[in-house]
This record gives C-alpha cells, structure tokens and sequence, in this order.
C-alpha cells in the first residue's frame, strides 16, 4: 500500500508541476499582452520598456518561470492591477464560499442518491425504480445554468422563500447563512444526484446478483443487513469515483451560481478578473483550483485503498 | 470479509486495468465489456425497436436543427432590431413567442441562438474526434511507445478541471465562435481518445485483424478497414454524450459572459439577460424559452445516446 501511494504521490506532483508550467505558459504564450492593458492610454514605447522590466517580462522565459515559481512557492501570486489587492488575499476571502456550497450540495445529493438507490435496486424495473431513473435521467439535462435561474425564479422572485441575492459568512450568523445558501447549493445538486444514484444503482443491481448475495440470503440474513453488510462495500467503488470526477462539474456549477447570486467566491472574482483583462489574479486562481483538484483526486485514490484494498495490489 | 471480496473479483477485473485514476477506470471498463455478441447477426435480429420517446427526440433535435439553418430564410425579424413599441410584449401572432426588455423577437433569438449551441457542439466534438479518435485508433492498436506517452498525456490533460482551464484560455485569446468551437473541441480530445483507444484495443488482436495481417495488410489498411468499423458504435454514443457535455460547457461560459460576444444571440446568455435583475420579476418569458428549449435538447441527446449506447451494450459509465 505504501508503496502503492507513493507512486500515486509521484504522479501527483508531476501533474502539479505539469500545471505549474501550463498555467504559466498561459499568460506568456498566448496573444494578448499586459503590459497592454496596465498602461492604457500611457502606451508609449518607453513606458512599455520600463513596465517589462518591472515586471521581468524581458527575461528569458525560462528564468521567469523559475523567478515566478519561486514566488508561488514563497506564498506571492501577485496582486490585482485594478485595486492592488493581492491575488492571496482574494483566495482567503473566496474559497469559504465555494466550499459551503459543495459541501452542502454533497451532502444532499448523497443523502438523496444513496437510500433511493438501495430502496430501488431490489425491485430493479418496479414502478419506484422507473419513476426514479426517469426522474433521474431528466436531472441529467438540467445544468446549473438551466436550472438555478428557474429556481430564483419560483422560490425567491415568485414565492419569496428564500432571498436572491445576499451572503453572510457562517461564523457571523449561521441560521442566516445557511437560509442564504440552501437554494444556490440546490441548484448544483441535482447533475450529482443522477450521476450518483444512477451508477450507485446499477453497481448495487450487479453486486446483488452475485453468489455471496445468495449465500446470505440462503443463510436468511434480512434484506437490510445483506444491503448494508454485504451489498453496500462492494458497489461503492464506481460511486467514489464519480464523486472524484464530478468535482469538476461542481466548480462549473459554483462558478454560475456565485455568479447568479453576486455570492463572492472563487469562480465570481475569477469571471470578474477575466472580464476586466486582470491577467494575474486569473493566473493565480486558475493555478490554485487547478492544484487543489489534483489534491483532491490524491485524497479520493487513498480513501480508495481504504474501501478496496485490491487497487493496491501489482 | 475476505469471501466476498474473492468473489467480486471476477467482475471487477477488468478495472484494474488502468490502475491510474480509479475515475477513469470505469471509462477503460465499459468501453472493454462490450461485447462482441451485440453484433451478431441473431441478436440484430431480436433488436428491441427504438420506441417512441426516441423518435420525440430525434424531433426535436431534427427540428432545433432544420430551424438553425434556416434562420436566415425564414420570415423572421432581425434577432437583434429593437423593436421600441413591443417591449416586453407578451406572446402574439406578430412575435410568437413575446419580445424581450428591449423589445427583440424572442423566436427569433431562440432560433439564431440555437446555431451557438449547435456548431459548438457537433463541430467542436467533430474536431475531438478526428484528432482524438484517431490518436486512439492508431495508440489502440499500435501499442508501444507511442501508446505509453499518449495515454500518460490524457491522464494529466484529464486531471485538469476543463471548466477552470477553458475560461483562462478563453480569458487570454478570446471568445468568437469558432475560437470557442476550438478550445471546446480540443477540451474533449482527451477524453474520446481514451474511448477509442480502449475499444481499438480490445479489437487489436481478434481474429479478422490477426487474419488481414496475415494477408499482408498494410496497418493503415487494418487500421481505417478493419477496427475503424467496429469502433464507430462506441465513438459515436460518447461522441453524442459529449456533444450534449459540450452544449453545458458552451452554455455556462455563455451564462458568464465569456462566450460568443452581445449582441449574438445563444441560449446561455439569453437565459443569463432573462435573469438578470428585473426581467425575472417582468418578463420570465425571455429566461424560460431558452431554458426550456436547452432542457429539451440536452434531454434529447442525452437520450439518443442512451438508446445507442442500449443498442451496442456499451455500459453505462463516468462522463
């Protein structure tokens, strides 16, 4: 096993160094200068010359890429030209948000997912199980940005359920936040509640026609205890790895929700900053979600040696 | 309980073939249990007919894609001419569906919008799999060198969230349509490489191809002749589901603002100007037809693909 992880653990960091070097090339490689954009109508020859050098534009890119790693492994992702905000201090003050909100459309979709997949795989076809993977299969065709509009609609415009717009942090007031969030994590929900139920369904309906279901069965277990005990484990495995991959849906969904709500997350100051040509903080959060989510599938592929020893084996 | 981990072995094995990322596993495995049984001649016989709910929504993609092209012929008012004495005027017989807070026809927009989405998603998934699917073709069957570094290639390439890496791109070099057709189409390379790949591999050493190379067949030749065929079922059910995959990601960019620029039309910022401040509260026409028709036409395809996918008995797995 550990020998297993560590080879993971190589691979995550040259997946992150990759990045690094992708993400870098970014702002250098592509058109579209920023010196350009800071000088404005100051875009003079010689004010373009100082700028470079100010900003180590004139060295060789090789060298700035060190110079600049250098500084992101210092904690330095520089700053926003517009406010002079640094790129860190924008992160500190996001990722709370984005956080709260898959965490709170995580829960509810496994909370959703997982008793209706168990409740309908035994009886795979009756009508529960149909009406579900219809249901289901209709979640599917509903993206955040279908979906969440339609919702402020009914339950904030029409119904006054919940307000539109409006964020106040969770350690400040938390009965208030979470009434604030519930509807922006709903509408990141439903895409992870089809594909959860929808594979952890299909898993348990395959695992239940295995022989030791039988034998436990013919022992006279009860229904439960053969679902929970005997059933649940060995389904599980498509399921989390579906919640690894769907982790990148989730940030899309984050990113137009914060952007519905005029919640100030990660993915609100990142389409901010892409509006506005604001080169460096669009660097920095696309580097650190980037890496976070690597981070994130290391985690997964760990808790996967836990719930099935067999990847870990040659 | 050792017993039952012995036993699930059986099925589970074919998912250590890619002991890489547990998530693409599931990808590599329902792509190898395709069986080849699906494909003789008894069982196409005793095919199930399509039903349906299949042909609704083959309809439906048909018709979004017949009014698309015909935009231009059609009796319709200009998308963008601002028609100051029908501002939010509700649904008549002179704008079927309603005008916006700007007085534009909503049909019209609807259907002009309609083509965003649509070259986006066939032409972008089209580029996907010309480059993809024959880097997959070729890495499938040829096996080697070549094989180990495009496949290690498509693992990094997909353990970087697509959504984060197309709005940075799209931030640095722009949004026009075919800009954004671009990125989207080399986005889901990766993936469809992956596809193709695990299905020309499992084709590499079946016996008609062993037999034509036998012959003397040139690789090209076993290539694009012999595994090319069987592996168009499968290209064309991911292919499909990507399109669909596409069409979200086209229109999440557009809901941000960083698709293809105002005053075009696309389904994504329709719905993002019909849910903006006021308009939800006076005119939820204007966000509700674009929802409604992108419901619709994600369902549609989802559903194409999955009755594909029924056909060919591709399993079910992780997009």
């Amino acid at each position: 096993m550990a020998k297993y992880l560590l080879r993971r653990f190589i691979q995550l960091v040259v997946v992150t160094a990759i990045i690094s070097v992708l993400v870098f090339l970014l702002v250098h490689l592509l058109p579209g200068d920023p010196t350009t954009i800071i000088l404005g109508a100051n875009d003079t020859a010689h004010n373009r010359a100082v700028l470079l050098k100010q900003l180590g534009l004139n060295k060789p890119l090789v060298q700035q890429y060190f110079i600049w790693l250098r500084s992101v492994l210092h904690g330095n992702l520089g700053q926003s030209y517009l406010n002079h905000q640094p790129v860190t201090q924008i992160l500190a003050e996001g990722w709370p948000i984005d956080l709260e909100l898959i965490i709170i459309s995580q829960i509810l979709a496994f909370a959703v997912a997982i008793p209706l997949a168990l409740l309908t795989s035994r009886k795979p076809n009756g009508t529960v199980d149909n009406v579900s993977t219809t249901g289901t299969f209709g979640m599917l065709a509903l993206p955040p940005f279908v979906i969440a509009p339609v919702m402020v609609a009914v339950f904030a415009v029409g119904l006054h359920w919940f307000p539109a717009t409006g964020y106040v942090p969770f350690t400040q007031d938390p009965a208030t936040n979470l009434h604030d969030m519930i509807l922006p994590s709903l509408a990141i929900t439903a895409g992870s509640i089809a594909v959860y139920y929808r594979l952890f369904r299909s898993d348990l309906i395959s695992t239940l026609q295995e022989d030791f279901i039988t034998m436990a069965r013919s022992k006279g277990l009860s229904s439960r205890w053969i679902m929970w005990r005997h059933a649940f484990r060995p389904s599980s495995f498509s399921l989390l790895a579906a919640a690894g991959v769907n982790i990148g849906a989730l940030i899309a969904g984050t990113f137009i929700v914060e952007y519905l709500f005029a919640l100030d997350g990660l993915g609100f100051s990142l389409v901010n900053a892409v509006q506005q040509r604001d080169y460096l903080v669009v660097q920095g959060i696309t580097l650190v979600i980037a890496v976070v989510y690597v981070l994130l599938q290391f985690i997964i592929d760990f808790f996967f040696t836990v719930v099935d020893p067999r990847v870990t084996r040659e | 309980m050792p017993d039952d981990r012995e036993l699930t072995d059986t099925r589970s094995s074919s998912r250590l073939l890619s002991d890489q990322v547990p998530g693409l596993a599931a990808v590599d495995e329902l792509v190898v249990s395709r069986q080849i049984e699906a494909l003789d001649s008894a069982d196409i016989l005793v095919r199930k007919p399509l039903g349906l709910l299949f042909w609704l929504a083959a309809g439906w993609v048909g018709l979004v894609v017949i009014l698309a092209i015909l935009a231009n012929v059609l009796p319709l008012p200009n998308p963008d001419f601002q028609n100051y004495s029908a501002i939010n005027a509700g649904p008549s017989l002179h704008h079927l569906l309603g005008t916006d807070d700007l007085g534009r026809d909503l049909l019209s927009r609807l259907i002009y919008g309609a083509r965003v989405s649509l070259i986006v998603g066939f032409v972008g998934v089209a580029i996907g799999l010309a480059v993809g699917g024959t880097l997959g073709l070729i890495s499938g069957y040829k096996g080697g060198r070549l094989d180990l570094s495009l496949n290690a290639a498509s693992f990094v390439l997909l353990a970087f969230p697509a959504i984060v890496a197309v709005i940075a791109i799209v931030a640095f070099w722009g949004s026009s349509l075919w800009k954004i057709t671009l990125i989207l189409g080399v986005a889901v390379i990766p993936l469809l490489y992956r596809v193709v790949r695990a299905s020309s591999l499992s084709f590499a050493n079946r016996d008609f191809v062993i037999a034509a190379r036998t012959l003397g067949a040139k690789s090209s030749r076993i290539v694009f002749r012999e595994i090319l065929p069987n592996v168009v079922p499968v290209a064309v059910t991911f292919g499909l589901i990507s399109v669909a995959g596409v069409i979200v990601i086209e229109g999440s960019l557009a809901f941000l603002g960083l698709s293809v620029p105002l005053p075009t039309p696309s389904w994504g910022n329709m719905i993002a100007e019909g849910s903006a401040d006021g308009n939800l509260q006076t005119n939820p026409y204007i966000m509700l037809w674009p929802v409604v028709s992108m419901f619709l036409l994600l369902l549609s395809i989802n559903l194409i693909g999955d009755r594909f996918r029924q056909r060919y008995d591709i399993r079910e797995g992780l997009l």
